[in-house]
């Protein structure tokens, strides 16, 4: 069986066959996956026994459940305003510049994908991204690229 | 309207009361309708944003016959400018836990849920400790009743209660139709008590000091303190927890930076003040409730900018359902634009405030609906930025 599948399989024993499972089911893929393939939206529909347009529609309304290509590590910047008053576009420009793509594109090695996101809740130490789950409020133009460095 | 003096107010970051279940083992001595006479007394309202008297809340939930009821904790925390909850499941876990705890014992649920934004992931495993320490001393103690996380997805709408449900149901957030109200039919088609994080603690704290000393805080509307977030140009952002019922001059005295000339009481879905106004608005539900963010700007910033910055978000966060809303939305982001480029005359700013009045009484839910807030509060006070 492939690694999706297999995946899939042990996501919907943890949390039963039943559709309030189907966002942890999704989540887990993403966890594992970075964003839900179409191999996996019918594995997940399969065994909660729905249909993949049901599953693919679900998942397409939520921001962190990305159904396109994602890198292994996903960076969400803050885009509101009280980030953008603390110089969050500085942040976004040397990332860019770093990592050599546009907000919203992935590295073509795979490694990162760039994203602008709504607020994060961190308004008073802005400006501040996520990378995958970790957060790094205050952040500091020259010392970006350093935090970046780790998860290559 | 006579505003209350400027005052600070240590409730929910003090520890006293943070050891997890003395508070409970309190509540457990008074009968579950003891409990909610005083929640009911003390004039405790929500503080996620709309206010409604808790008390009530968890009286309409008791009153239901059901052998499934759920209690939930709302940490969807999106509303621009809010940051409180995630500080106060980060430094005062186990209060927040003893308030649901507290509500399971007087409306009589078994199961407690909180939804974390999952923008807040890194929060899952210090927390999921602290709950299991938790739901261990409550069965040590004899009550029925555990507590479990469910994540959010990065959708702003799931704070709103109903599409929160949907959302743990396994569907779109897309928010239902009210009545029939959480506390008939919540999650599940059960009926369910949701709280905002901090509404759970003040319960706790309620039961922890008494009715008397929570009621000696804040003004008839709005009893007790606050946790407000307060950002944007002040030297002093952070968390505050404050009386209630404060004006905003004397909250700008406090938190401006000497040149302050809006403060956005209530994020995004909020009200916008200008520095004329500032004497008259009072902070609380005699004025302009808010959920506890307070954006604060001074004169070097555009107000045209940071109406556009609130539209996109909106528009972005909508979901969808509703006509007037979706597009609605899209359609103000384009209308300010085609006056600012001078594609439209300045009066053009009018037909769009119908707009929102339109999208007031004609959208689902309070997304929709509370566009109008911050829309005509800038647009009308700051019509010259809208134009030049
Ligand atoms: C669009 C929208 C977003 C909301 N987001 C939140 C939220 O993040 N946290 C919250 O506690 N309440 C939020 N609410 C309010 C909830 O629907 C609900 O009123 C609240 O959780 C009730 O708790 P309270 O009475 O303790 O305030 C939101 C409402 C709307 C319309
Ligand atoms: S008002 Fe907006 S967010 Fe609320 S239900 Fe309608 S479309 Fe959805």
């Amino acid at each position: 069986m492939a690694n999706t599948e297999k995946l899939v399989e042990q996501l919907v024993t943890k949390h039963g066959v039943c559709r309030n499972s189907l966002l942890p089911v999704l989540q887990g893929v993403v966890k594992e996956e970075h964003f839900l393939s179409d191999v996996a939206m019918i594995a997940i529909a399969k065994a909660l026994d729905l249909s993949s347009a049901d599953v693919y529609g679900t998942a397409s309304f939520y921001s962190f459940l990305d159904t396109e290509f994602r890198g292994e590590n996903i960076i969400r910047i803050c885009k509101t305003i009280t980030c953008k008053m603390k110089g969050k576009q500085k942040i976004v420009e040397v990332l860019e510049d770093h990592l050599k793509i546009k907000e919203g594109e992935t590295t073509r090695n795979g490694k990162f994908t760039m994203l602008a996101a709504n607020c994060l809740g961190w308004c008073h130490k802005g400006p501040v991204m996520l990378v995958n789950d970790d957060v790094y409020p205050e952040l500091d133009p020259e010392e970006v690229v350093e935090i970046i460095e780790k998860y290559c | 309207m006579v505003s209350k003096k400027f005052k600070r107010v240590d409730l929910i970051f003090e520890c006293k009361g943070c050891e997890p279940i003395s508070v409970v083992k309190k509540a457990l001595q008074m009968t579950p309708d003891e409990v909610i006479s005083s929640i009911i007394e003390s004039g405790l309202r929500g503080r996620g944003g709309a206010g409604f008297p808790t008390g009530m809340k968890w009286k309409f939930a008791k009153e239901e016959k059901s052998n499934d009821k759920y209690v939930i904790c709302n940490a969807d925390e999106g509303e621009p400018g809010t940051f409180k909850d995630r500080e106060i499941l980060d430094i005062v876990p186990n209060k927040v836990l003893s308030g649901m705890a507290i509500c399971a014992y007087a409306i009589g649920a078994k199961e407690g849920i909180i939804y974390l934004r999952g923008e807040y992931n890194f929060l899952l495993k210090p927390l999921n400790e602290t709950i299991d320490k938790f739901n261990n001393s409550l069965s040590k103690i004899g009550l029925d009743f555990a507590v479990y996380i469910r994540s959010g997805s990065g959708a702003y709408i799931c704070g709103e209660e109903t599409a929160l449900f949907e959302s743990m149901e396994g569907m779109r957030g897309e928010p239902r139709n009210k009545p029939p109200f959480p506390t008939k039919i919540g999650y599940n088609g059960k009926p369910t008590v949701i709280n905002n994080v901090e509404t759970l603690v003040y319960t706790a704290m309620i039961i922890n000091i008494g009715v008397d000393e929570f009621k000696k805080l804040g003004t008839n509307d709005s009893r007790g303190s606050k946790v407000f977030s307060v950002s944007g140009d002040t030297p002093k952002a952070g968390i505050h927890e404050l009386e209630l019922g404060l004006n905003v001059a004397d909250f700008v005295k406090e938190f401006g930076d000497g040149d302050t000339k809006a403060v956005q009481v209530g994020g995004a879905s909020g009200f916008c003040v200008p520095r004329k106004q500032f004497n008259e608005t009072i902070i609380g539900f005699e004025g302009i409730p808010t959920g506890g963010s307070m954006m604060v700007f001074n004169s070097t910033r555009s107000m045209y900018n940071i109406l556009n910055d609130y539209l996109e978000f909106f528009a972005e966060e909508s979901c969808g359902q509703c006509t007037p809303c979706r597009i609605g939305t899209q359609q103000l982001i384009k209308g300010i634009a085609a006056v600012k480029k001078g594609d439209m005359p300045s009066d053009y700013l009018d037909q769009l405030m119908k707009l929102t009045d339109t999208m007031k009484i004609a959208s689902k839910c309070g997304l929709g609906q509370s566009v109008a807030n911050s829309f005509s509060s800038i647009v009308t006070n700051f019509r010259e930025e809208m134009i030049y």
